[in-house]
């Protein structure tokens, strides 16, 4: 059937609550007003206010409420507006929700899912532009998704719902209009592994989320070329696929690594050392890195999408990485 | 004044006493590590109020916490295993003095963040109401967490969603070291809380009987579908704020007045002038809780440390996904 990104992301929320009583929805509009993305919308009428929670402007407060109704049976899911809101949570996500299960000494665990919109390009400025899921991949205790597809974003959420841990969803803003096909009896995808979405002999683009569509394009771009790229899809931040980056990296001996967020002290970063700590000599180039430029996002288009990885700058990047052993 | 309850009240004070008076000795022996800080004077608040509660409600403390732990059922030996380290502690030794847990009991931390264990609070009562099940939840907070957001959206979202919870504002007069008066426009934490349209009372916290019952009649109309309510007890820790604090911020003559309103000393002497306390009674009430802390002593003095190839559990969960 035909849908989009969002709408798969509705129809994996609306199949979480009619499976299982404990699942409820919880966050900042996400009611009567359908979701600041629209991503809840009708759910209230079809579920109620009880399970269609709406919530203050209390970041902190509803995602600890989160972890306390977690602690208590339940199966929470917990939309935060935006990462950037998520920082005024970041008390309770990494200092309860990480922790508990480890500090208790195993006695309690916390199965609540955070799900939050993501990312740049769409000239919001800085405040509204942040890519922190390779911050929080940083923490060990939570896991770490970012659903790139409609089939993941349908996918992902019974998985992480089945899930002891706080599981961490986050949903590129570019992604929700994002519209394809999704087999009528689409159902729970694995959330461990890595996925190829583009087989390829001589240069692997590693990335995830938001930046897959362009990187897949770039691949494309390379082709015309008559320069064969794999795509390597990480899904999961935390924990990393190691033997999914290394068996393409072996494969293709060459790596480029495309993430939105920062460069320095990056998700990107801890993949290239990965790769050169077990892949090293697999290796026929460099890894290159393509992130995001070091300032905080501007409002103006044209320095914004400088600001961004691109097609262009990937191309390049994967050119640079073949023609260096050429 | 019934005898027996409150011989009992007096009981499980001297019980906190007794033992934290050995923990400060212990910390001093390097027996415990980190940071230490003990609730010596405070007695009568987790006293009071855990009184009151039953075996399916969930409790919610501070870092000061082990007289909560101790007085809600968690074993003595296990609480100071837990503070050396082994893995016979409450927590294998993951989490220390300020992090004591235990799942039998339903006692949630141990929360080393300031005002951290309140969003966990409305969060555990949200789960008993959604589920139906009649449950309180009290949270045990000092007066310096009222500074924080968290404080506030804590108790607005308990008031929104009309949740069990027993706020227990500890008002031990001091944040660390900064006076109420000086991080606090309005000092009246009861008013504070009452702004959030729920039932907000200050009580004596020097007074046991007080504590328990105003705790009663709170805990009371919680059960009864009354919504959250509010404690503000009025407190005072005789001590240090941790082992590490040289007391500079207050004078020795304000603890010395705040001492002569000991909470143990004042239940002692109201049950002798009522004649409910003979010299051999209260004999034997300390010899039993001296019995106690010394097997608690001996327990943690025979603990294991875990094998450290077990560093990396419990970070990710072993239980059960379902």
């Amino acid at each position: 059937m035909k849908t989009t990104y969002r709408d798969a992301t509705r129809a994996a929320i609306r199949d979480a609550m009619q499976r299982d009583d404990r699942v409820f929805l919880m966050g900042e509009d996400v009611g009567s007003y359908g979701g600041c993305y629209a991503v809840s919308l009708g759910l209230l009428e079809e579920f109620g206010p009880e399970r269609i929670r709406d919530t203050p402007l209390s970041e902190s407060g509803f995602v600890g409420a989160g972890i306390g109704a977690a602690l208590g049976g339940m199966r929470p899911i917990v939309e935060i507006m935006t990462v950037n809101f998520s920082l005024l949570a970041l008390d309770q996500i990494m200092n309860n929700a990480a922790t508990l299960s480890h500090m208790s000494g195993g006695q309690f665990n916390v199965p609540l899912v955070i799900r939050m919109t993501t990312g740049a390009g769409r000239q919001l400025a800085a405040q509204h532009s942040h890519s922190l899921e390779g911050w929080y991949a940083h923490i060990p205790g939570l896991r770490i998704l970012t659903p790139a597809t409609i089939a993941d974003a349908r996918g992902m959420l019974w998985t992480a719902l089945q899930n002891p841990d706080p599981v961490l969803i986050f949903e590129h803003g570019s992604l929700y209009n994002q519209a394809g096909d999704l087999p009528d009896d689409a159902g729970a995808v694995d959330i461990d592994t890595a996925l190829i979405r583009r087989e390829g002999a001589d240069v692997s683009l590693i990335t995830y989320g938001g930046t897959l569509g362009l990187v897949l394009e770039a691949a494309e771009r390379l082709a015309e070329d008559g320069i064969d790229a794999e795509v390597l899809d990480l899904r999961t931040l935390r924990p990393l696929d190691d033997a999914a980056i290394l068996a393409t990296v072996a494969k293709t001996h060459r790596a480029v690594i495309v993430d939105e967020g920062w460069r320095s002290g990056s998700l990107s970063a801890e993949i290239s050392a990965r790769i050169t700590e077990h892949a090293f000599y697999d290796l026929d180039a460099p890894v290159g890195r393509v992130c995001s430029a070091e300032v905080p996002v501007p409002y103006a288009r044209h320095l914004e999408q400088a600001a961004l990885p691109s097609v262009d700058r990937v191309v390049a990047a994967a050119r640079e990485a073949v023609g260096t052993h050429g | 004044m019934n005898g027996e309850h409150s011989r009992w009240l007096l009981t499980e004070m001297l019980r906190v006493r007794r033992f934290e008076e050995k923990c400060v000795e212990l910390y001093s022996a390097a027996k415990i590590r980190g940071f230490m800080h003990v609730y010596i004077g405070e007695e009568a608040v987790a006293a009071g109020v855990l009184s009151t509660l039953g075996p399916d409600d969930a409790v919610l403390a501070t870092y000061r916490e082990h007289g909560h732990a101790l007085l809600r059922g968690v074993p003595a030996g296990a609480i100071l295993a837990e503070m050396y380290g082994f893995e016979q502690g409450c927590c294998r030794g993951r989490g220390g003095s300020m992090h004591l847990f235990d799942a039998a009991t339903r006692f949630y931390g141990g929360n080393a963040i300031v005002a951290g264990g309140l969003p966990l609070a409305v969060g555990l009562a949200l789960a008993d109401k959604m589920s139906g099940r009649n449950r309180v939840t009290a949270c045990f907070f000092g007066e310096g967490a009222v500074a924080e957001g968290e404080f506030h959206e804590s108790v607005n979202l308990a008031a929104l969603w009309q949740l069990p919870v027993l706020f227990c504002c500890e008002n031990n007069l001091y944040a660390m070291g900064t006076a109420v008066g000086r991080s606090e426009s309005q000092t009246d934490i009861a008013l504070k809380a009452s702004a959030y349209e729920i039932p907000a009372w200050s009580v004596d916290g020097m007074d046991v009987l007080a504590v328990e019952e105003a705790a009663r009649r709170a805990v009371d109309a919680i059960r009864g579908g009354g919504g959250p309510h509010f404690l503000e007890l009025r407190t005072y820790r005789f001590r240090a704020h941790s082992m590490y604090d040289p007391e500079r911020y207050r004078d020795k003559a304000e603890v010395a007045h705040w001492v002569e309103r000991d909470p143990i000393d004042l239940l002692r002497a109201a049950l002798e002038a009522a004649g409910e306390l003979s010299a051999e009674s209260w004999t034997s009430i300390q010899g039993d809780v001296d019995a106690e802390v010394q097997a608690a002593v001996d327990f943690a003095e025979a603990g294991t440390i875990e094998p450290v190839e077990e560093l990396g559990r419990f970070v990710y969960s072993e239980a059960d996904p379902t």
